[in-house]
């Protein structure tokens, strides 16, 4: 395999605390390092891949820690093979699968089975998230060792919330033994029942029934608890809430180990959006099913907060939860749509919007990409250290483009943006050393050679 | 009326309140004709699609389009067939090609008429979806109010009983307000939704009945269901009773000659005494009638023929006169 080169562009990379306009080296699928053509360092006759980078933002590939791929068994919403390839154009190299597939992550076999498929099929890296319960049931534990060494990365009943506070309990102390984090989904079942939007004003006027933010800081107030009596590590998944943000800013500060994640959406739309609002201000009807989700879109204030937390690291990093669904899943009434939204392909654009705004530097927004949720999850990627897997993100952060979800590389069309301009775009994803994402050919110098490598 | 649809009064000025006002006086003076019975709605079919059971506002719609002359077709369906996978859209879709002007819809899941609106060529009339929206019921309250009290602008509304799960309190929240009265929300703490900020429109929000009322034109009961005391929302019903019951004696804190107004069904003896129900100042049945004619004058004003005068039909060859 040639070496390859990214000549030009604005390596940022907030692992190694780089951010300077350079040449990227890759050689053997792996990072070689920065600076001028090292025809000396690698002792290569051939000519190297070129990929033109000016006027781009060079970045370590993204890591995503919470993802559905729904492949086994919902292969109508996603598979690995086409989720992966959604994931590539959205700059991400790394994506943990989360266990809510049919039947789910709650065995070697089924670990084995993705991992296998990521292998034949994917285009990026596919880390496993198994279940805490087996069958996800909230019951029993799952064989966590035997998981372990399968590789799986972390514990996650995602989706559903282990209600019983002695299992998750368990959980967490087990977990200590295969130094893994549970990462839960905090969602008290009888206080929240069957909301479907955020509890307040917007669902009075909608006439919705609420979920409230008490229902999800209930239960990560109860997980941080049993994180400090266990000693176990704690993820929390997708946290929406001002309150949640200072829950886990007063743990940290305590010194529990706790680590958290926000979503592209929740740091970004406001229940509003289920009423209609829009960023380009011709609002779209209400009830737009592809604004529901789980936790759902909540009010300003707390998407300050989170954006605040995001910034000051009480929040360590972004995740997407990419939840693709089908058109039937969606084209129904509010309170029977499926929960969840297509993120990857629309998860830079958006989070640009922050760094637009003035809320969040380019910077701490690609680190939260990047290396910080690799640390989370003790991952080496999310780095462009010399020897570290060859995984990048080339964007170009002024590029305007219009969602148009038909050409979604993902099966999953639903997301709230479809319509709307984002300025910043992906324009080509190298994982593992290879082209995965090459959204523009002129990016590429022709050599002879090129086409084969990118897949 | 500039719109397509009625699917809640959020989007109604008050120059469109008082047009449908003055358009269902004279669908009023229609009703009081010998023969009930205009031809503007002409070979025009008005499907009802009804996955909630109803009787008033289903046959109220379907005697405004025969009076209309239009062609009504009746569908009730199971919302239980949804989850079966017959699906909304399917519905429609299947409605829309045997052809329909207008489908007037009632559903229990808050914002299905907008996923029917958008299926659908033609209009879209809510007659009630779950805690959302009933702007029908809430035009003929104020056509109500108006006949009785005059300008509805000034008055002072009470609406009491279970606002949280009421489509009738929020679409009246709307109406009323945007037609320039005071409302007053009243209820126990638990049957009151989250309000104020990006919600509806300001209102005030009164535990206490027997403060509530004082000085109100207009007091409007609301039915309470078994279900919120077993869900844990009321202690009892005879506490609920004790409270919020508009009794002879509570509605005397009322302004003389104040209003009493229902959108049924009524559960005599729980939200509303009978005396009260049946008194002196109960408008109840005046609601029922209005709503013929206020669901005529809607009908008239989205795809009525404009050129068509409210001149009565043409009678049947071989009438006797």
């Amino acid at each position: 395999m040639p070496e390859m080169l990214i000549r030009g562009g604005r390596i940022l990379d907030p692992s190694q605390g780089i951010d300077q306009v350079d040449d990227l080296w890759i050689a053997d699928d792996q990072i070689a390092g920065l600076g001028p053509p090292a025809v000396s360092r690698h002792q290569n006759s051939t000519q190297p891949i070129v990929v033109d980078a000016t006027g781009c933002i060079v970045s370590p590939g993204f890591v995503d820690l919470h993802c559905h791929l729904r492949d086994p068994g919902f292969e109508e919403k996603e598979t690995i093979a086409t989720g992966t390839r959604a994931a590539a154009r959205g700059g991400f190299t790394t994506v943990c699968c989360m266990a809510n597939t049919n039947p789910p992550i709650d065995s070697r076999a089924v670990v084995e089975y993705v991992q296998r498929t990521a292998h034949v099929t994917g285009v990026v890296r596919v880390l496993p998230v198994a279940a805490i319960t087996r069958h996800m049931a909230g019951q029993e534990l799952v064989e966590m060792g035997e998981l372990a060494q399968a590789g799986v990365v972390a514990f996650s009943d995602d989706g559903r919330a282990v209600g019983s506070s002695r299992i998750m309990r368990y959980a967490l102390e087990y977990s200590k033994m295969v130094d893994r984090p549970i990462a839960p989904h905090c969602e008290d079942r009888d206080l929240v029942s069957d909301g479907v939007m955020n509890e307040g004003p917007v669902a009075t006027r909608l006439g919705l029934k609420g979920w409230p933010a008490t229902g999800e800081e209930i239960e990560i107030a109860r997980d941080i608890l049993l994180a400090e009596l266990t000693g176990g590590r704690l993820h929390l998944c997708h946290v929406t809430t001002a309150g949640g943000v200072e829950l886990v800013r007063r743990a940290k500060e305590k010194g529990i180990r706790v680590t958290a994640e926000a979503m592209p959406h929740h740091l970004t739309l406001t229940d509003e959006w289920v009423a209609g609002k829009r960023w380009d201000g011709r609002s779209a009807e209400p009830y737009d099913t592809n604004t529901k989700v789980n936790p759902p879109l909540r009010a300003e204030a707390d998407r300050r907060a989170l954006v605040a937390g995001l910034r000051d690291g009480t929040i360590d990093c972004i995740a997407t939860d990419h939840a693709p669904h089908t058109l039937v899943d969606k084209q129904c009434e509010y309170d029977f749509a499926a929960f969840g939204l297509s993120v990857f392909e629309t998860a830079l654009g958006a989070l640009l919007r922050l760094v637009q705004a003035g809320d969040l530097d380019l910077p701490t927004l690609v680190s939260r990409l990047t290396v910080d949720p690799a640390r989370a999850y003790r991952l080496p990627y999310g780095t462009l250290r010399p020897g570290a897997a060859a995984d990048v993100a080339i964007f170009d952060p002024s590029a305007e483009w219009v969602v148009d979800p038909s050409q979604f590389a993902s099966r999953g069309r639903n997301t709230p943006l479809a319509g709307q301009t984002l300025r910043g775009r992906v324009l080509v994803t190298i994982a593992g050393g290879r082209i995965v994402h090459l959204a523009d050919d002129r990016r590429l110098a022709q050599t002879p050679s090129v086409r084969e490598h990118v897949r | 009326m500039n719109r397509r649809h009625v699917l809640d009064l959020d989007d109604f000025t008050a120059d469109e309140i008082e047009l449908v006002m003055q358009t269902t006086d004279a669908m009023k003076e229609v009703l009081a004709r010998p023969i009930r019975r205009v031809p503007p709605l002409r070979g025009k079919t008005i499907v009802t699609l009804f996955y909630e059971n109803s009787t008033r506002t289903r046959v109220s719609f379907e005697l405004a389009a025969k009076n209309l002359s239009a062609d009504v077709v009746n569908i009730t369906a199971s919302a239980s067939s949804v989850t079966k996978g017959e699906s909304l859209v399917d519905t429609i879709r299947t409605i829309q090609a045997l052809g329909a002007d207008v489908i007037v819809i009632r559903h229990s899941q808050a914002g299905a008429p907008y996923v029917v609106a958008q299926h659908l060529r033609g209009s879209v009339i809510n007659a009630g979806d779950g805690w959302h929206a009933h702007p029908t019921q809430s035009l003929l309250d104020l056509y109500t109010i108006r006949e009785r009290l005059g300008p509805v602008a000034g008055k002072s509304v009470v609406i009491v009983g279970d606002i949280l799960h009421s489509r009738v309190a929020r679409s009246n929240v709307w109406g009323m307000t945007r037609a320039g009265a005071r409302v007053t929300l009243c209820g126990p703490a638990t049957l009151m939704p989250p309000l104020g900020g990006d919600g509806l429109p300001p209102v005030t929000v009164d535990y206490d009945l027997d403060r509530a009322l004082e000085g109100a034109d207009v007091v409007m009961a609301l039915r309470i269901q078994r279900e919120r005391q077993t869900g844990g929302m009321l202690p009892s019903l005879r506490e609920y009773v004790e409270r919020y019951q508009l009794t002879p004696a509570r509605l005397r804190r009322a302004r003389p000659g104040a209003l009493v107004m229902h959108p049924g069904p009524m559960n005599e003896g729980v939200e509303i005494s009978p005396e009260v129900a049946y008194g002196a100042q109960s408008v109840i049945e005046d609601q029922v009638a209005n709503g013929v004619a206020v669901r005529m004058a809607l009908l008239y004003l989205l795809v009525g023929e404009r050129t068509t005068e409210l001149a009565a039909a043409p009678a049947p060859v071989g009438a006797r006169r």
